[in-house]
């Protein structure tokens, strides 16, 4: 009987707030509609929808009545399209085709990671530095390929759009990654990276000079200078120094500022939805991901089940369709070998196959749809208290602003 | 006949001495393989396995592999992104930084894994190299090393490609230890960076230890030895990486090998991947099920015909992937999804479904 709860009862759990597997069912409405709520950040891991439903959420608060941002990253190339991102400027585009009758309005941007990097370079040294900065390879590696700059400059824009004040929602989507805790721990990473003590001790010879560097480091780190420079080559270790040091005198505080937008997140305004597959890997990433929130009291709006399978032919079990399945294709047989005339006007051999392919197809269905259920369950029993909202898997991709909107009835 | 396994006879040998003496041996290396036997990668013997992120990677390596090593070969298992996702697939514990024999394939084959760790990587050639002993100690614990393999640009992806070029070329009394090496490597989108940084370092870094090791495992992969292989759903977003992919990786100079469909639905006949199932009407439909005994309810016949629809829809859009997977030009290997998700019986059976397609 799994799959007719998900069909019929779906509408009833609903009025009684609980949703079909266990736990309270999330509403999007609420959420999105209380203007005390400024920012909504869509985690979870790799493929699972964040970005379609950071785009579906926005959308509908857009048309519900809210000014609204949504920060992308990487959407799918139609799915940009469609929402008039035609190119990578890292700045708010209006999205076209948003109905605004109650009032709202919806913009949308791709995150640049490179280019918010050079700007904050740019905003915080002289143009001279600047310079020195931008053409140096190891800042040119650092801002675009060190893992966990994506995330931390997607954390940067955050800050950004929030600080500007023109928005009355923000809507962020989260880079792809095999977890969602990456969002969380990369901007920590890189900027107690860039503030460690390496850093400082490799800085050090290239700002005072030789005499005063000895003063700073001891033997036994100049040894391992010098086994660095050993290893990288000392051309290259002069590279990092200059590096280094360039950062260091512009803006030392780059785990400050990591922590400022870290403390954004924490904030009243925030809410937190995780989205996941109805999948083992994806729950199990998306339960670590709710400890994690919970841990460091960030506000958790709830679970975004996403690409859920449903059916409303539940009354026919699995193991009723495929070994109807099993009977059709030996008729088949039959008829073909001419042991069975085939009824004059009855099914014919192709007939039976076509069928007989339905109903393994819908046994297939049946048996996805309990082991998705079986995964939900664990999640539920062990996080009762998190308000969970499914979203079905669509036939199509969702690559324009009616699959937005169908997205968005689902999450309601 | 007993044999040293390969785990046994080099711990870590550094890529810049395998690999330099490599690059003379590519022209003469033995083949992998028995006499007669025909296969779409005869002479390669490193297979390197990317695609999206969530398109099955690690699984298709892991089946890769195993149809590799089918009937007696030997093959290795690389992991470079540390996520132990070998060990969870195999079902062992987690894979230290060391070869160990993970499975057997059917005919005697073996397949080792080997789970590298940057930092041990590092570590140890500094140790091989410079005898660093305890400063290597220390440089890890001032972050020197984490420090080294994160920012030094692609440090961390020289020692890894390194390693597993090592693996390649690695020699026991003059035969391969390995018969092939197959990484499951970073998705497509870093992939083509992923394996020219070399290329890169050697820029970067112009003299030294690391400039000429880096110039080395260039020249292997590039070689065609080497081969690039993408693994992608029938979806927009996979496809499309999978196209940019290929483009990338042939305008940086790398070898590409194959795409590998992952988890594709079958048609509703099996023999017509075009066959929608759109022919299916209430009428025929309520008239398979009365000769099955299942009670053809109204309820029943239009939920199954919805469903039959949206299957159709599916297949639709499956094939139109197909055809631009198809208009690469390179060779194409498709694995079904497997209802029940992949255990270690269902790798056996993807690894077979790649040897009937001739990849191994
Ligand atoms: N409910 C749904 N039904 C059908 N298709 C969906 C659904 N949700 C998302 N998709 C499709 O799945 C694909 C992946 O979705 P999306 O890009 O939103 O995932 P993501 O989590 O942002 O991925 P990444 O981690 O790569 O950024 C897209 O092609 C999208 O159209
Ligand atoms: N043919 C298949 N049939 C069914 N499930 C599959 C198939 N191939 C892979 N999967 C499942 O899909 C998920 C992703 O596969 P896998 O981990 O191999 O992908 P990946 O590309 O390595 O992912 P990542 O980018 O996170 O490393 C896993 O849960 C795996 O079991
Ligand atoms: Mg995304
Ligand atoms: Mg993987």
């Amino acid at each position: 009987m799994t799959g007719v709860r998900r069909g019929a009862e779906r509408a009833a759990d609903r009025t009684t707030d609980r949703s079909p597997a266990g736990g309270p069912a999330l509403e999007v409405d609420p959420l999105i509609d209380d203007p005390d709520t400024r920012i909504v950040v869509c985690c979870g891991s790799g493929g699972v929808g964040k970005t379609t439903t950071a785009a579906a959420l926005a959308l509908r608060a857009a048309e519900r009545g809210r000014d609204v941002v949504v920060l992308t990253i990487d959407p799918a190339r139609r799915l940009a399209q469609s929402m008039g991102l035609t190119e990578l400027d890292n700045t708010p585009r209006k999205v076209p085709g948003v109905d605004r009758t109650k009032g709202g309005s919806l913009h949308a941007m791709m995150l640049d990671m490179k280019r918010t990097f050079d700007e904050i370079v740019e905003q915080h040294a002289d143009p001279e530095r600047a310079r020195q900065i931008l053409e140096n390879p190891f800042y040119q590696s650092l801002s675009s390929s060190f893992a966990g700059t994506q995330e931390y400059m997607a954390m940067e824009k955050l800050g950004q759009l929030h600080g500007g004040g023109s928005w009355d929602l923000i809507v962020v989507d989260t880079p792809p990654s095999r977890s969602a805790l990456d969002f969380l721990d990369a901007p920590q990473r890189l900027g107690s990276f860039l503030d460690g003590r390496l850093i400082r001790i490799l800085s050090a010879p290239a700002k005072v000079g030789g005499r005063g560097a000895l003063k700073f480091l001891s033997a036994g780190v100049g040894l391992m200078t010098g086994a660095l420079s050993k290893v990288v080559g000392t051309h290259l270790l002069k590279d990092i120094q200059t590096f280094v040091a360039a950062l260091d005198t512009t803006f030392g505080g780059f785990r400050k500022r990591a922590d400022a937008t870290y403390k954004l997140l924490q904030a009243n305004g925030t809410a937190f939805l995780v989205v996941a597959a109805p999948e083992k890997d994806a729950l199990r990433e998306a339960a670590y991901f709710v400890e994690r929130l919970d841990a460091e009291s960030m506000p958790l709006a709830g679970l975004v089940l996403n690409r859920v399978h449903e059916t409303r032919a539940a009354q026919l079990s699995a193991e009723r369709s495929a070994a109807a399945a099993e009977t059709l294709i030996e008729l088949a047989y039959d008829q073909e070998e001419g042991a069975d005339e085939p009824a004059e006007d009855g099914p014919s051999a192709e007939d039976l196959r076509l069928v007989a392919g339905l109903l393994t197809l819908h046994a297939e269905r049946l048996r996805m749809i309990g082991r998705e259920e079986r995964v939900r369950t664990r999640f539920t029993s062990i996080h009762p208290d998190v308000p969970v909202v499914e979203v079905p898997a669509l036939p199509g991709d969702v690559h324009d602003l009616e699959g937005l909107r169908a997205i968005g009835q689902h999450l309601a | 006949m007993t044999r040293v396994t390969p785990a046994d006879r080099a711990r870590f040998v550094p890529a810049e001495m395998v690999s330099l003496d490599c690059v003379s041996q590519a022209t003469q290396h033995d083949s992998p393989r028995a006499a007669g036997a025909d296969t779409d990668w005869e002479g390669v013997r490193l297979h390197v396995v990317s695609g999206k992120g969530g398109t099955g990677k690690t699984t298709v390596a892991a089946a890769l592999a195993l149809a590799l090593a089918h009937g007696g070969q030997r093959t290795l298992l690389v992991e470079v992104e540390g996520r132990q996702g070998l060990a969870q697939l195999f079902e062992t514990a987690e894979l230290p930084y060391e070869e160990r024999k993970i499975a057997v394939a059917p005919g005697g084959g073996e397949v080792y894994a080997l789970a590298i760790d940057p930092e041990e990587a590092l570590l140890d050639y500094l140790d091989m190299f410079y005898h660093l002993g305890r400063t290597g100690k220390g440089l890890k614990k001032l972050g020197a090393i984490d420090f080294a393999t994160t920012i030094a640009p692609g440090l961390r992806d020289v020692l890894l490609t390194g390693k597993a070029c090592e693996a390649v070329r690695r020699r026991v009394k003059g035969v391969w230890a390995y018969d092939a090496v197959v990484m499951d490597a970073p998705p497509t989108g870093r992939i083509s960076r992923f394996l020219n940084v070399n290329t890169e370092v050697a820029g970067l870094a112009k003299f030294g230890p690391i400039h000429s090791q880096a110039e080395a495992v260039m020249r292997v992969l590039r070689s065609p030895e080497t081969a690039v292989h993408l693994v992608t759903l029938l979806e927009e977003m996979p496809v499309q990486e999978t196209v940019d992919g290929v483009a990338e990786l042939t305008g940086t100079g790398l070898p590409v090998g194959g795409v590998v469909v992952n988890m594709a639905r079958p048609p509703l006949h099996a023999d017509d991947e075009t066959d929608t199932g759109r022919a299916l009407n209430a009428e025929l439909l309520e008239a398979g099920l009365r000769a099955a005994r299942v009670r053809p309810t109204k309820a029943l016949v239009a939920a199954l015909l919805k469903e039959a629809e949206e299957h159709a829809g599916r297949i639709v859009l499956e094939t139109q992937e197909r055809a631009t997977v198809r208009g690469l030009g390179l060779p194409m290997y498709e694995l079904p999804l497997l209802a029940d998700g992949v255990d270690l019986g269902g790798l056996y059976r993807l690894a077979d479904a790649l040897r009937e397609q001739g990849v191994a």
